[in-house]
């Protein structure tokens, strides 16, 4: 089949530009699979990819106009000429390979991290099945940046607007029942960016490999926040 | 140009669960660590771990401490040091609490407790009925207490080196480690940390065969780097090979799977592990269920057109068990086997899934070698989790008990290392030397013309590790392996790179890798020809018996001369009476 993929050397390139390969497609291949074919006939062809079971969250990549994760994509549910090109909207560092520097700051903005006020008890802090029920579809996220990559409103503000990401990992604390900061969650999402910039563009969801919806996430944050205005 | 420089109290080379534990002890102190990972932290294969963590919480089922050592010591084929085994099943148990209290979302059961299921190799009550043991975050528990684990770092600000690839340790003359040389992948552009401890976590080393568990990553890195520092390996010939694969593919389908009740079948639909194992069945250790697979296969009752593999059965369990468990392994099966584990079996086999061995270790997490009779400790140096070898596994792992170890002497490391940054307030002077050593393992790659390809030498590699030192290990095949690795690794300085830019080179990483892929294999064929016996996932068709008289004792590989030594096991634990050998039945 015939692969077009988009080659960026910043030592020797002065743009990107789109190469075509040829790569032999048994059964079952996955676009992963496709790309370390090129990768072995051109070494220099870069990418980043690891676990090549979908949890690992290194190969994201832009396959025909759509956000995906290389590994767990077959190459046989793809229309030819496939297309691959790096995440839009990110500086590209080679070939395939973004920035994801402010993916990561905005993550780390949200203050990711369980917080806890009362003294810790000796065993596990208690939690019912239900309230642990309401963190599925939460937790799961890998961090491969196909969602926040694909949403318009972080391609124009990526400094100031969280993404669906980030803001899936801040409802993702918030409906933790163990959690004690909830005031100190909502407080820092207030504003015109960080939260309100999402249009509910629904890009997120559909990419998100993992099946998780942030803008379900998104919603949830904004109902909280008039329940606790009231 | 001059080679940049930074300093720090403390080096950890390696992000998984075992370097970000080490870092989050350090975190809570005032000393300078640097974090430094070849991948974004969350990148790291802990991530992959899928059925959970081993604590004797009795949560489920009654059980203490003592049980899950017992089950260890047994589960190790009496290699394993009995001293550390104690340590860790202790310390187990608050370890779990705390990974809960960092806000690890562990399933839960009515009353609010972690859920714990049952895995191989679990007992109550020293070898009595099945015991649940591990605890577990639905089936992505690697994944769910490495991202907490990362995110207790990001809150302590942690300095991450994000996508820098340590090249090689840096040495003085006596041994001391004094830091490493790492190169930053996105410029290429080399870095020179000196520290005052450097703490090794670099993880497994699955790659070394051709169809694994282990992600790309996973290239023995670590392992490579302490045997050019002149440190041995120990117990390398005890890799695990998980039962079950996904066939032709290698990704695992936990054990958690056979926890949850699902149990395999031969084509005549025969539930085969009850002739092999009357009492666990589908639930004894991973080596036996590992022969007893590939013995199935070659005696002609695999499945499938090539009569290649065996099938898991899971759809008697419903959708209800299977979706609300084992969400992660019915996601896997429909992509990689193209089957719903709801309706269908899914068809496995053995794949290459755990390295046992590792650089040797005291329970703190110090590296120790042989020095006169006895040992001593190398100065300045540490290494955790997969790439180290306590010994807590000895011959064969159980489940649920290598995220343990990570966590535990992760833990025990970083401690360590803060007591002895209070006796080392200083670095020691630099040796020039060393680092030139280690500056012309990268400048070497920069060798232009014809050559051996990367990618060539290290499928030929991979290849011959899986037919030479796979599950069934006779003297003829692994001989006759060894002489063809050592040609291998004598063609490595023909290799050349076509690539030599400086911006994102992965050409240039994998070429690394490859060097440390061809140390840490070598390593692996080498002890198992030497090992004259069968012990836990060691199985000679040779010497079928174990032999306690003559190899009750670890292996140490150095790479020096292809050289091997040998040192008793420790059967004395902490507190409590020795587990005293017995014939392993399941
Ligand atoms: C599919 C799968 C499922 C598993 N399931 C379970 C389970 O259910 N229960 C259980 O107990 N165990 C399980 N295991 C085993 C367990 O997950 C691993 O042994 C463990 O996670 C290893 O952790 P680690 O911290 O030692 O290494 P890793 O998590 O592999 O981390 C290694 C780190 O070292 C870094 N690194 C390596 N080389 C270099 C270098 N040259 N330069 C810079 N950085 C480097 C990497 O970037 C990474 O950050 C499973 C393993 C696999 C493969
Ligand atoms: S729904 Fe919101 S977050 Fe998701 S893509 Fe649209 S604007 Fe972005
Ligand atoms: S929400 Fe989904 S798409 Fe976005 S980073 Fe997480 S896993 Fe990836
Ligand atoms: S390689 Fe890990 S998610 Fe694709």
């Amino acid at each position: 089949m015939k692969f077009l993929v988009s080659r960026y050397n910043p030592d020797s390139d002065a743009a990107p530009y789109m190469q075509a390969f040829e790569v032999e497609v048994p059964r079952g291949m996955m676009l992963r699979d496709a790309l370390l074919d090129i990768k072995r006939q051109d070494e220099s062809f870069a990418f980043r990819h690891s676990c090549g079971e979908g949890v690992c969250g290194s190969d994201g990549v832009n396959v025909n106009g759509i956000n995906k994760l290389a590994c767990i994509t077959p190459v046989s549910e793809l229309k030819e000429p496939i297309e691959v090109r790096p995440f839009p909207g990110r500086p590209i560092i080679r070939d395939l390979v973004v920035d994801m520097t402010q993916f990561y700051q905005q993550y780390k903005a949200v203050k990711p991290w369980l917080v806890r006020n009362d003294p810790m008890p000796e065993q596990e802090i208690l939690q019912s099945p239900q309230d642990r029920d309401k963190l599925d579809g939460l937790y799961e996220c890998i961090l491969c940046g196909c969602c926040s990559t694909s949403c318009p409103s972080f391609w124009w503000n990526p400094e100031k607007f969280h993404g669906p990401q980030a803001l899936l990992t801040a409802w993702r604390f918030l409906a933790d029942s163990r959690d004690q900061a909830t005031d100190e969650r909502l407080d820092a999402l207030e504003g015109p960016y960080k939260l309100f910039r999402c249009h509910t563009i629904m890009n997120c969801v559909e990419v998100c490999p993992k099946g998780l919806n942030p803008t379900k996430a998104i919603g949830h944050i904004k109902a909280l926040m008039l329940k606790n205005a009231v | 140009m001059a080679l940049n420089k930074r300093r720090f109290d403390a080096l950890i080379i390696g992000a998984g669960g075992a370097g970000l534990n080490a870092a989050i002890q350090l975190a809570n102190t005032d000393a300078r660590v640097a974090v430094v990972s070849k991948v974004f932290p969350t990148r790291s294969h802990t991530v992959a771990a899928q059925g959970g963590v081993n604590a004797a919480l009795a949560n489920v089922l009654p059980d203490n401490w003592h049980w899950h050592m017992f089950d260890t010591v047994k589960g190790s084929d009496y290699l394993g040091d009995q001293d550390a085994i104690e340590f860790m099943c202790r310390e187990a148990i608050p370890t779990v609490y705390e990974l809960e209290h960092n806000g690890v979302p562990f399933s839960r059961l009515d009353d609010g407790k972690i859920y714990q299921r049952a895995f191989g190799g679990q007992s109550q009550n020293f070898g009595g009925a099945q015991a649940a043991r591990t605890c577990a975050a639905a089936d992505r528990t690697g994944h769910a207490i490495l991202h907490a684990l990362y995110q207790q770092n990001v809150r302590a600000r942690t300095h991450f080196f994000d996508e820098y690839f340590a090249i090689d340790l840096i040495r003085d003359d006596e041994g001391a480690i004094l830091g490493a040389l790492i190169m930053e992948i996105e410029t290429g552009e080399p870095l020179l940390i000196e520290a005052k401890a450097t703490v090794l976590a670099t993880g497994g080393c699955g790659q070394v065969y051709r169809t694994t568990s282990n992600a790309h990553i996973n290239t023995g890195d670590g392992t490579a780097m302490a045997l050019r520092a002149g440190i041995p390996l120990m117990d390398m010939e005890f890799f695990q090979f998980h039962p079950t694969g996904i066939a032709g593919k290698g990704m695992l389908i936990t054990e958690g799977v056979r926890g949850e009740g699902g149990y395999l079948v031969n084509k005549d639909g025969e539930r085969f592990m009850e002739r092999y194992a009357p009492n666990a069945k589908d639930l004894a250790s991973r080596d036996v269920v590992s022969r007893a697979i590939v013995t199935e296969v070659k005696e002609g009752r695999g499945c499938g057109p090539q009569a290649d593999h065996v099938l898991l059965k899971v759809d008697h369990l419903g959708e209800e068990i299977v979706s609300k468990r084992l969400p992660g392994i019915r996601e896997s099966g429909k992509i990689f086997a193209g089957v719903d584990a709801v309706h269908e079996p899914l068809p496995v086999f053995p794949t290459a899934h755990y390295v046992m061995g590792g650089i040797p270790t005291d329970p703190y997490g110090r590296v120790i070698v042989p020095q006169g009779n006895g040992e001593e400790v190398v100065p300045g140096l540490y290494a955790a989790g997969e790439c180290a070898c306590v010994s807590v596994h000895g011959a064969n792992r159980l489940g649920g008990n290598s995220l343990l170890d990570i966590l535990v002497f992760g833990r025990a490391a970083g401690l360590d290392v803060i007591e002895s940054l209070k006796e080392h307030r200083n670095h020691r002077p630099l040796n020039e030397s060393s680092v030139e050593t280690a500056m012309a393992r990268l400048t070497r790659w920069d060798q232009k013309g014809e050559g051996i390809s990367v990618r060539a030498l290290r499928d030929e590699f991979r290849k011959t590790m899986e037919d030479h030192a796979g599950v069934f290990r006779t003297e003829e095949i692994m001989a006759e392996g060894v002489e063809k690795l050592k040609a291998l690794r004598d063609k490595l300085p023909e290799v050349r790179l076509s690539d030599h830019s400086k911006v994102f080179n992965t050409a240039r990483v994998e070429a690394l890798e490859l060097e440390n892929l061809v140390d840490t294999g070598i390593a692996i064929a080498y002890s198992a020809l030497k090992r004259q016996e069968s012990r836990g996932a060691h199985s000679r068709p040779d010497f079928p018996a174990r032999d306690d008289a003559n190899w009750m004792k670890h292996s140490l590989y150095f790479k020096q001369d292809d050289h091997m030594d040998y040192k008793p096991v420790r059967t004395k634990p902490l507190t409590v009476e020795t587990f005293p050998p017995k014939e392993r039945v399941y």
